[in-house]
Protein backbone atom coordinates (compact mmCIF):
# COMPACT_ATOMS: atom_id res chain seq x y z
CA UNK A 1 0.00 0.00 0.00
CA UNK A 2 1.31 3.42 -0.86
CA UNK A 3 0.20 4.93 2.46
CA UNK A 4 2.53 4.27 5.37
CA UNK A 5 0.95 3.80 8.78
CA UNK A 6 3.46 4.46 11.55
CA UNK A 7 2.44 2.11 14.32
CA UNK A 8 5.04 3.37 16.77
CA UNK A 9 4.05 6.98 16.14
CA UNK A 10 7.36 8.84 15.94
CA UNK A 11 7.11 11.92 18.14
CA UNK A 12 7.89 15.46 17.08
CA UNK A 13 10.11 16.76 19.85
CA UNK A 14 11.52 19.93 18.35
CA UNK A 15 11.20 22.30 15.43
CA UNK A 16 12.75 25.48 14.19
CA UNK A 17 12.16 27.86 11.31
CA UNK A 18 14.29 30.68 9.99
CA UNK A 19 12.96 33.04 7.35
CA UNK A 20 14.01 36.11 5.40
CA UNK A 21 12.91 39.75 5.44
CA UNK A 22 10.08 39.55 2.90
CA UNK A 23 8.62 36.51 4.68
CA UNK A 24 8.84 38.31 8.02
CA UNK A 25 6.74 41.12 6.57
CA UNK A 26 4.03 38.67 5.49
CA UNK A 27 1.04 37.39 7.49
CA UNK A 28 3.12 34.56 9.09
CA UNK A 29 5.94 36.94 10.08
CA UNK A 30 5.55 36.39 13.81
CA UNK A 31 5.46 32.59 13.65
CA UNK A 32 9.08 32.01 12.64
CA UNK A 33 11.64 31.02 15.26
CA UNK A 34 14.10 33.47 13.78
CA UNK A 35 14.08 36.15 11.11
CA UNK A 36 17.20 37.08 9.14
CA UNK A 37 16.81 40.42 7.38
CA UNK A 38 20.17 40.31 5.58
CA UNK A 39 19.71 38.44 2.29
CA UNK A 40 23.37 37.37 2.49
CA UNK A 41 23.11 36.29 6.16
CA UNK A 42 26.65 37.64 6.61
CA UNK A 43 28.04 35.36 3.88
CA UNK A 44 29.68 36.31 0.59
CA UNK A 45 27.13 34.65 -1.69
CA UNK A 46 23.42 33.89 -1.69
CA UNK A 47 24.32 30.21 -1.88
CA UNK A 48 26.35 30.68 1.30
CA UNK A 49 23.34 32.35 2.89
CA UNK A 50 21.07 29.42 1.99
CA UNK A 51 23.59 27.04 3.56
CA UNK A 52 23.62 29.11 6.72
CA UNK A 53 19.82 29.13 6.83
CA UNK A 54 19.97 25.32 6.81
CA UNK A 55 22.58 25.21 9.51
CA UNK A 56 20.59 27.62 11.64
CA UNK A 57 17.36 25.65 11.26
CA UNK A 58 18.92 22.27 11.97
CA UNK A 59 21.03 23.46 14.91
CA UNK A 60 18.05 25.41 16.24
CA UNK A 61 15.74 22.40 16.14
CA UNK A 62 18.36 20.19 17.79
CA UNK A 63 18.80 22.74 20.57
CA UNK A 64 15.05 22.96 21.14
CA UNK A 65 14.77 19.16 21.25
CA UNK A 66 17.87 18.81 23.46
CA UNK A 67 18.99 15.57 21.83
CA UNK A 68 21.81 14.24 19.72
CA UNK A 69 20.16 13.07 16.47
CA UNK A 70 21.28 9.84 14.81
CA UNK A 71 20.60 10.90 11.22
CA UNK A 72 19.63 14.10 9.42
CA UNK A 73 17.52 13.90 6.26
CA UNK A 74 17.56 17.13 4.30
CA UNK A 75 17.34 18.52 0.82
CA UNK A 76 17.02 21.70 -1.21
CA UNK A 77 16.53 22.97 -4.74
CA UNK A 78 20.07 23.72 -5.82
CA UNK A 79 21.93 21.43 -8.20
CA UNK A 80 23.42 18.44 -6.35
CA UNK A 81 21.53 19.65 -3.23
CA UNK A 82 24.62 21.55 -2.16
CA UNK A 83 22.93 23.69 0.48
CA UNK A 84 22.01 20.76 2.71
CA UNK A 85 25.22 18.85 2.09
CA UNK A 86 27.45 21.86 2.73
CA UNK A 87 25.51 22.75 5.87
CA UNK A 88 25.97 19.18 7.10
CA UNK A 89 29.71 19.45 6.45
CA UNK A 90 29.87 21.84 9.39
CA UNK A 91 27.23 20.19 11.56
CA UNK A 92 29.01 16.85 11.27
CA UNK A 93 26.07 14.53 11.98
CA UNK A 94 25.31 11.48 9.80
CA UNK A 95 23.35 12.74 6.82
CA UNK A 96 21.28 11.39 3.97
CA UNK A 97 20.30 13.87 1.28
CA UNK A 98 16.82 13.65 -0.15
CA UNK A 99 15.36 15.43 -3.15
CA UNK A 100 11.72 15.98 -3.90
CA UNK A 101 11.95 19.52 -5.30
CA UNK A 102 9.59 21.68 -3.24
CA UNK A 103 8.04 18.58 -1.66
CA UNK A 104 11.30 17.93 0.20
CA UNK A 105 10.06 18.93 3.67
CA UNK A 106 7.32 16.30 3.58
CA UNK A 107 9.60 13.75 1.92
CA UNK A 108 12.35 14.18 4.50
CA UNK A 109 9.73 13.94 7.27
CA UNK A 110 8.39 10.72 5.77
CA UNK A 111 11.85 9.16 5.55
CA UNK A 112 12.82 10.40 9.02
CA UNK A 113 9.57 9.02 10.48
CA UNK A 114 10.08 5.68 8.74
CA UNK A 115 13.55 5.26 10.26
CA UNK A 116 12.29 6.06 13.75
CA UNK A 117 9.16 3.96 13.37
CA UNK A 118 11.19 0.96 12.26
CA UNK A 119 13.19 1.25 15.45
CA UNK A 120 16.55 1.37 13.69
CA UNK A 121 17.40 4.76 15.16
CA UNK A 122 16.18 6.78 18.12
CA UNK A 123 16.20 10.34 16.81
CA UNK A 124 16.14 11.86 13.35
CA UNK A 125 15.95 15.33 11.87
CA UNK A 126 14.05 16.33 8.73
CA UNK A 127 14.89 19.61 7.06
CA UNK A 128 14.38 21.61 3.88
CA UNK A 129 14.98 25.16 2.71
CA UNK A 130 15.37 27.54 -0.19
CA UNK A 131 16.54 31.05 -1.03
CA UNK A 132 14.88 33.44 -3.48
CA UNK A 133 18.11 34.63 -5.07
CA UNK A 134 19.68 31.19 -5.61
CA UNK A 135 16.47 29.81 -7.14
CA UNK A 136 16.17 32.82 -9.46
CA UNK A 137 19.71 32.28 -10.65
CA UNK A 138 19.29 28.56 -11.24
CA UNK A 139 15.87 28.59 -12.82
CA UNK A 140 15.32 32.10 -14.15
CA UNK A 141 17.21 35.34 -14.93
CA UNK A 142 19.80 37.49 -13.10
CA UNK A 143 18.30 39.43 -10.18
CA UNK A 144 18.95 42.85 -11.69
CA UNK A 145 17.56 41.95 -15.10
CA UNK A 146 14.66 44.31 -15.77
CA UNK A 147 11.87 42.02 -16.93
CA UNK A 148 8.30 41.53 -15.80
CA UNK A 149 7.07 38.45 -13.99
CA UNK A 150 4.05 36.84 -15.63
CA UNK A 151 0.93 37.07 -13.45
CA UNK A 152 0.89 33.27 -12.90
CA UNK A 153 4.41 33.17 -11.41
CA UNK A 154 5.30 32.49 -7.78
CA UNK A 155 7.94 33.84 -5.42
CA UNK A 156 10.58 31.50 -3.93
CA UNK A 157 10.60 31.69 -0.15
CA UNK A 158 13.86 32.49 1.61
CA UNK A 159 13.96 30.28 4.65
CA UNK A 160 14.59 26.85 6.11
CA UNK A 161 12.82 24.64 8.57
CA UNK A 162 13.80 21.57 10.57
CA UNK A 163 11.81 19.06 12.61
CA UNK A 164 13.24 16.58 15.14
CA UNK A 165 11.57 13.19 15.53
CA UNK A 166 12.08 10.75 18.37
CA UNK A 167 11.04 7.21 19.24
CA UNK A 168 10.55 8.25 22.86
CA UNK A 169 6.80 8.55 23.31
CA UNK A 170 7.14 10.36 26.65
CA UNK A 171 8.77 13.37 25.12
CA UNK A 172 5.84 14.79 23.18
CA UNK A 173 2.20 14.32 22.36
CA UNK A 174 2.67 15.33 18.75
CA UNK A 175 3.30 12.43 16.43
CA UNK A 176 3.55 11.48 12.80
CA UNK A 177 1.00 8.75 12.37
CA UNK A 178 0.78 8.19 8.64
CA UNK A 179 2.08 9.37 5.32
CA UNK A 180 1.56 8.90 1.62
CA UNK A 181 4.46 8.88 -0.80
CA UNK A 182 3.72 10.69 -4.03
CA UNK A 183 3.54 9.36 -7.55
CA UNK A 184 5.15 11.35 -10.35
CA UNK A 185 2.20 12.80 -12.23
CA UNK A 186 2.50 14.80 -15.44
CA UNK A 187 -0.50 16.39 -17.10
CA UNK A 188 1.58 17.99 -19.80
CA UNK A 189 1.95 21.52 -18.42
CA UNK A 190 5.02 23.10 -20.04
CA UNK A 191 4.84 26.65 -18.71
CA UNK A 192 7.68 27.00 -16.17
CA UNK A 193 5.97 30.07 -14.79
CA UNK A 194 2.88 28.09 -13.91
CA UNK A 195 4.19 25.56 -11.40
CA UNK A 196 0.94 25.47 -9.46
CA UNK A 197 -0.93 24.11 -12.44
CA UNK A 198 1.85 21.59 -13.09
CA UNK A 199 1.83 20.26 -9.51
CA UNK A 200 -1.90 20.23 -8.78
CA UNK A 201 -2.61 16.86 -10.49
CA UNK A 202 0.09 15.19 -8.37
CA UNK A 203 -1.38 16.79 -5.24
CA UNK A 204 -4.85 15.56 -6.15
CA UNK A 205 -3.49 12.06 -6.77
CA UNK A 206 -1.68 11.91 -3.42
CA UNK A 207 -4.60 13.28 -1.41
CA UNK A 208 -7.16 11.00 -3.09
CA UNK A 209 -4.97 7.93 -2.47
CA UNK A 210 -4.39 9.03 1.09
CA UNK A 211 -8.10 9.44 1.83
CA UNK A 212 -8.87 6.10 0.20
CA UNK A 213 -6.09 4.16 1.91
CA UNK A 214 -6.79 5.57 5.35
CA UNK A 215 -10.53 5.52 4.86
CA UNK A 216 -10.83 9.17 5.84
CA UNK A 217 -12.32 12.26 4.23
CA UNK A 218 -11.22 15.90 4.20
CA UNK A 219 -13.52 16.84 7.08
CA UNK A 220 -11.75 14.36 9.39
CA UNK A 221 -8.80 16.72 9.64
CA UNK A 222 -8.55 20.07 11.40
CA UNK A 223 -6.55 21.35 8.49
CA UNK A 224 -5.08 20.16 5.22
CA UNK A 225 -2.04 22.02 3.92
CA UNK A 226 -0.53 21.92 0.48
CA UNK A 227 3.03 23.19 0.09
CA UNK A 228 3.26 25.76 -2.65
CA UNK A 229 0.45 25.35 -5.16
CA UNK A 230 -0.35 29.06 -5.12
CA UNK A 231 -3.65 30.48 -6.25
CA UNK A 232 -3.95 28.60 -9.57
CA UNK A 233 -2.77 25.28 -8.12
CA UNK A 234 -5.11 25.60 -5.18
CA UNK A 235 -8.10 26.13 -7.43
CA UNK A 236 -7.01 23.28 -9.70
CA UNK A 237 -6.51 20.93 -6.74
CA UNK A 238 -10.02 21.63 -5.45
CA UNK A 239 -11.51 20.89 -8.87
CA UNK A 240 -9.37 17.83 -9.57
CA UNK A 241 -10.24 16.32 -6.19
CA UNK A 242 -13.90 17.00 -6.78
CA UNK A 243 -13.58 14.83 -9.89
CA UNK A 244 -12.21 12.09 -7.67
CA UNK A 245 -15.08 12.41 -5.23
CA UNK A 246 -13.52 14.47 -2.44
CA UNK A 247 -14.52 18.01 -1.63
CA UNK A 248 -11.98 20.20 0.15
CA UNK A 249 -13.64 22.57 2.57
CA UNK A 250 -12.65 25.64 4.56
CA UNK A 251 -10.02 23.58 6.37
CA UNK A 252 -7.82 23.44 3.27
CA UNK A 253 -4.95 25.94 3.02
CA UNK A 254 -1.93 26.42 0.82
CA UNK A 255 1.33 27.46 2.50
CA UNK A 256 2.26 29.45 -0.62
CA UNK A 257 -0.88 31.53 -0.30
CA UNK A 258 -0.59 31.96 3.48
CA UNK A 259 2.97 33.16 3.63
CA UNK A 260 2.67 36.43 1.68
CA UNK A 261 -0.02 39.07 1.54
CA UNK A 262 -1.50 40.26 -1.76
CA UNK A 263 0.32 43.62 -1.66
CA UNK A 264 3.76 41.96 -1.53
CA UNK A 265 3.80 41.58 -5.34
CA UNK A 266 4.30 37.83 -5.35
CA UNK A 267 1.59 37.14 -7.93
CA UNK A 268 0.19 33.65 -7.20
CA UNK A 269 2.03 33.19 -3.88
CA UNK A 270 5.14 31.65 -2.39
CA UNK A 271 7.04 28.58 -3.57
CA UNK A 272 10.25 26.68 -2.93
CA UNK A 273 11.29 24.05 -0.39
CA UNK A 274 11.41 26.73 2.27
CA UNK A 275 7.77 27.71 1.77
CA UNK A 276 6.27 24.57 3.30
CA UNK A 277 9.24 24.06 5.64
CA UNK A 278 8.92 27.39 7.46
CA UNK A 279 5.12 27.24 7.50
CA UNK A 280 5.16 23.79 9.08
CA UNK A 281 7.86 24.62 11.61
CA UNK A 282 6.21 27.90 12.51
CA UNK A 283 2.54 28.54 11.85
CA UNK A 284 1.29 24.93 11.81
CA UNK A 285 3.21 23.82 14.91
CA UNK A 286 2.05 26.99 16.69
CA UNK A 287 -1.55 25.98 16.02
CA UNK A 288 -0.86 22.55 17.54
CA UNK A 289 0.68 24.23 20.56
CA UNK A 290 -2.32 26.48 21.05
CA UNK A 291 -4.65 23.50 20.86
CA UNK A 292 -6.38 24.64 17.69
CA UNK A 293 -5.17 21.65 15.67
CA UNK A 294 -5.25 17.99 16.66
CA UNK A 295 -4.91 16.27 13.30
CA UNK A 296 -3.47 17.77 10.16
CA UNK A 297 -2.36 16.64 6.71
CA UNK A 298 0.83 18.35 5.64
CA UNK A 299 1.37 17.75 1.95
CA UNK A 300 4.29 19.42 0.22
CA UNK A 301 4.25 19.64 -3.55
CA UNK A 302 7.19 19.61 -5.94
CA UNK A 303 7.84 20.26 -9.61
CA UNK A 304 10.51 17.80 -10.73
CA UNK A 305 11.97 19.84 -13.55
CA UNK A 306 15.42 21.12 -14.36
CA UNK A 307 16.35 24.05 -16.62
CA UNK A 308 17.71 21.52 -19.13
CA UNK A 309 14.47 19.54 -19.39
CA UNK A 310 12.53 22.79 -19.91
CA UNK A 311 14.75 23.98 -22.73
CA UNK A 312 14.45 20.54 -24.32
CA UNK A 313 10.69 21.00 -24.44
CA UNK A 314 9.73 18.45 -21.77
CA UNK A 315 6.62 19.01 -19.72
CA UNK A 316 6.80 19.43 -15.94
CA UNK A 317 6.25 16.33 -13.79
CA UNK A 318 4.84 16.98 -10.34
CA UNK A 319 4.98 15.09 -7.07
CA UNK A 320 3.29 15.52 -3.71
CA UNK A 321 4.18 13.84 -0.44
CA UNK A 322 1.79 13.88 2.50
CA UNK A 323 2.27 13.27 6.21
CA UNK A 324 -0.33 13.20 8.96
CA UNK A 325 0.62 15.06 12.11
CA UNK A 326 -1.55 14.20 15.04
CA UNK A 327 -1.88 14.82 18.73
CA UNK A 328 -1.86 11.40 20.37
CA UNK A 329 -3.01 10.54 23.86
CA UNK A 330 -0.71 7.73 24.87
CA UNK B 1 -10.00 15.37 -16.56
CA UNK B 2 -7.57 14.06 -19.17
CA UNK B 3 -4.49 15.97 -20.32
CA UNK B 4 -6.30 17.78 -23.11
CA UNK B 5 -9.13 18.92 -20.85
CA UNK B 6 -6.68 19.90 -18.15
CA UNK B 7 -4.70 22.07 -20.58
CA UNK B 8 -7.89 23.94 -21.49
CA UNK B 9 -8.90 24.17 -17.84
CA UNK B 10 -5.50 25.63 -16.85
CA UNK B 11 -5.76 28.17 -19.66
CA UNK B 12 -9.12 29.22 -18.31
CA UNK B 13 -8.05 29.71 -14.68
CA UNK B 14 -4.62 31.28 -15.35
CA UNK B 15 -4.70 35.08 -15.09
CA UNK B 16 -3.48 36.93 -18.16
CA UNK B 17 -1.25 39.99 -18.36
CA UNK B 18 -3.27 43.16 -18.66
CA UNK B 19 -2.21 43.97 -22.21
CA UNK B 20 -3.82 47.41 -22.54
CA UNK B 21 -2.23 48.89 -19.43
CA UNK B 22 1.10 47.16 -20.13
CA UNK B 23 1.20 48.68 -23.60
CA UNK B 24 0.56 52.16 -22.21
CA UNK B 25 3.36 51.82 -19.65
CA UNK B 26 5.75 50.36 -22.25
CA UNK B 27 4.89 53.18 -24.66
CA UNK B 28 5.41 55.92 -22.07
CA UNK B 29 8.71 54.60 -20.65
CA UNK B 30 10.06 53.48 -24.02
CA UNK B 31 9.10 56.88 -25.43
CA UNK B 32 10.81 58.71 -22.56
CA UNK B 33 14.02 56.77 -23.17
CA UNK B 34 13.87 57.75 -26.86
CA UNK B 35 13.22 61.40 -25.95
CA UNK B 36 16.25 61.25 -23.67
CA UNK B 37 18.27 59.91 -26.59
CA UNK B 38 17.04 62.69 -28.87
CA UNK B 39 17.79 65.28 -26.20
CA UNK B 40 21.31 63.93 -25.71
CA UNK B 41 21.79 64.02 -29.47
CA UNK B 42 20.79 67.68 -29.60
CA UNK B 43 23.14 68.51 -26.72
CA UNK B 44 26.09 66.69 -28.28
CA UNK B 45 25.47 68.59 -31.53
CA UNK B 46 25.63 71.87 -29.60
CA UNK B 47 28.76 70.94 -27.65
CA UNK B 48 30.59 69.23 -30.46
CA UNK B 49 29.67 70.99 -33.70
CA UNK B 50 32.55 69.28 -35.53
CA UNK B 51 30.95 65.82 -35.09
CA UNK B 52 28.75 64.47 -37.85
CA UNK B 53 25.39 62.70 -37.45
CA UNK B 54 26.88 59.17 -37.18
CA UNK B 55 29.42 60.17 -34.55
CA UNK B 56 26.76 61.96 -32.50
CA UNK B 57 24.57 58.85 -32.79
CA UNK B 58 27.37 56.67 -31.39
CA UNK B 59 27.94 59.12 -28.53
CA UNK B 60 24.22 59.00 -27.66
CA UNK B 61 24.21 55.18 -27.72
CA UNK B 62 27.29 55.03 -25.50
CA UNK B 63 25.75 57.46 -23.03
CA UNK B 64 22.47 55.51 -22.82
CA UNK B 65 24.34 52.23 -22.39
CA UNK B 66 26.45 53.77 -19.64
CA UNK B 67 23.42 55.23 -17.83
CA UNK B 68 21.53 51.92 -17.97
CA UNK B 69 24.59 50.04 -16.67
CA UNK B 70 24.86 52.45 -13.74
CA UNK B 71 21.13 52.18 -13.01
CA UNK B 72 21.45 48.38 -13.11
CA UNK B 73 24.41 48.50 -10.77
CA UNK B 74 22.58 50.54 -8.16
CA UNK B 75 19.51 48.32 -8.42
CA UNK B 76 17.11 50.72 -10.14
CA UNK B 77 16.81 49.38 -13.67
CA UNK B 78 15.03 46.16 -12.65
CA UNK B 79 12.39 48.28 -10.97
CA UNK B 80 11.94 50.35 -14.14
CA UNK B 81 11.73 47.07 -16.06
CA UNK B 82 9.13 45.65 -13.69
CA UNK B 83 6.98 48.70 -14.41
CA UNK B 84 7.65 49.20 -18.10
CA UNK B 85 8.21 45.68 -19.45
CA UNK B 86 9.07 45.84 -23.14
CA UNK B 87 9.32 49.63 -22.90
CA UNK B 88 12.68 49.35 -21.14
CA UNK B 89 13.80 46.01 -22.61
CA UNK B 90 13.63 46.92 -26.31
CA UNK B 91 15.73 50.15 -26.31
CA UNK B 92 19.51 49.94 -26.18
CA UNK B 93 19.30 50.51 -22.41
CA UNK B 94 17.61 47.10 -22.03
CA UNK B 95 20.48 45.51 -23.90
CA UNK B 96 22.90 47.18 -21.52
CA UNK B 97 20.84 45.99 -18.54
CA UNK B 98 20.83 42.38 -19.76
CA UNK B 99 24.63 42.35 -20.01
CA UNK B 100 25.33 44.24 -16.78
CA UNK B 101 22.86 42.21 -14.72
CA UNK B 102 24.35 38.91 -15.93
CA UNK B 103 27.89 40.20 -15.33
CA UNK B 104 26.96 41.16 -11.75
CA UNK B 105 25.06 37.94 -11.07
CA UNK B 106 27.97 35.68 -12.00
CA UNK B 107 30.75 37.82 -10.53
CA UNK B 108 30.91 35.44 -7.55
CA UNK B 109 32.22 32.67 -9.80
CA UNK B 110 35.22 34.81 -10.70
CA UNK B 111 36.10 37.22 -13.52
CA UNK B 112 36.84 34.65 -16.23
CA UNK B 113 34.43 31.78 -15.59
CA UNK B 114 31.82 33.94 -13.95
CA UNK B 115 31.49 37.41 -15.40
CA UNK B 116 33.20 36.90 -18.78
CA UNK B 117 31.64 33.51 -19.47
CA UNK B 118 28.13 34.55 -18.54
CA UNK B 119 27.72 38.25 -19.31
CA UNK B 120 26.21 37.58 -22.73
CA UNK B 121 23.92 34.86 -21.43
CA UNK B 122 20.79 36.89 -22.19
CA UNK B 123 22.20 39.29 -24.78
CA UNK B 124 24.05 36.56 -26.71
CA UNK B 125 21.01 35.17 -28.55
CA UNK B 126 19.96 38.73 -29.43
CA UNK B 127 23.37 39.42 -30.98
CA UNK B 128 23.41 36.13 -32.89
CA UNK B 129 19.91 36.65 -34.27
CA UNK B 130 20.62 40.31 -34.99
CA UNK B 131 23.70 39.46 -37.03
CA UNK B 132 21.96 36.59 -38.83
CA UNK B 133 18.92 38.70 -39.74
CA UNK B 134 21.15 41.60 -40.83
CA UNK B 135 22.97 39.24 -43.20
CA UNK B 136 19.70 37.96 -44.63
CA UNK B 137 18.38 41.48 -45.08
CA UNK B 138 21.64 42.53 -46.75
CA UNK B 139 21.40 39.60 -49.13
CA UNK B 140 17.76 40.45 -49.89
CA UNK B 141 18.67 44.08 -50.47
CA UNK B 142 21.43 43.06 -52.86
CA UNK B 143 19.22 40.64 -54.81
CA UNK B 144 16.37 43.12 -55.11
CA UNK B 145 18.89 45.75 -56.25
CA UNK B 146 19.96 43.51 -59.16
CA UNK B 147 16.51 43.76 -60.73
CA UNK B 148 15.62 47.38 -60.07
Amino acid sequence: MSTLIFKNRPRIIGWYSVAGKKESEGPLGTTFSRVVKDEYFGEKTHEGAERKLFETAIQGAIQVAKVQPDIVFAGDLLNQIVSSSFAMRDIGLPYAGVYGACSTMALSLLVAATFVDAGVVQTTVAAAGSHFATAERQYRTPLEFGNQRPPCSQWTVTGAGATVLSADSKKSRLAITAGTIGRVVDYGVKDVNNMGAAMAPAAADTLARHFKNTNTKPADYDAIFSGDLGQIGEEALRDLLKDKGYELGENYHDCGKLIYSVDQKVDMGGSGCGCSAVTLNGYIMDKFQSGEYHKVIFMATGALLSPTTCFQGESIPGIANAVVIEEVTE
Amino acid sequence: MDKQEYAEYVKKITPKSKIGWSLVRAFVVGGLICILGEGLGALYKLWLPAYDETQVGSLVSCTLIFLAAVLTGIGVYDKIGYFAGGGSIVPITGFSNSITSAAMEFRKEGIIFGTCANMFKIAGPVIVIGVAVAMLCGLGYYLVGLFI
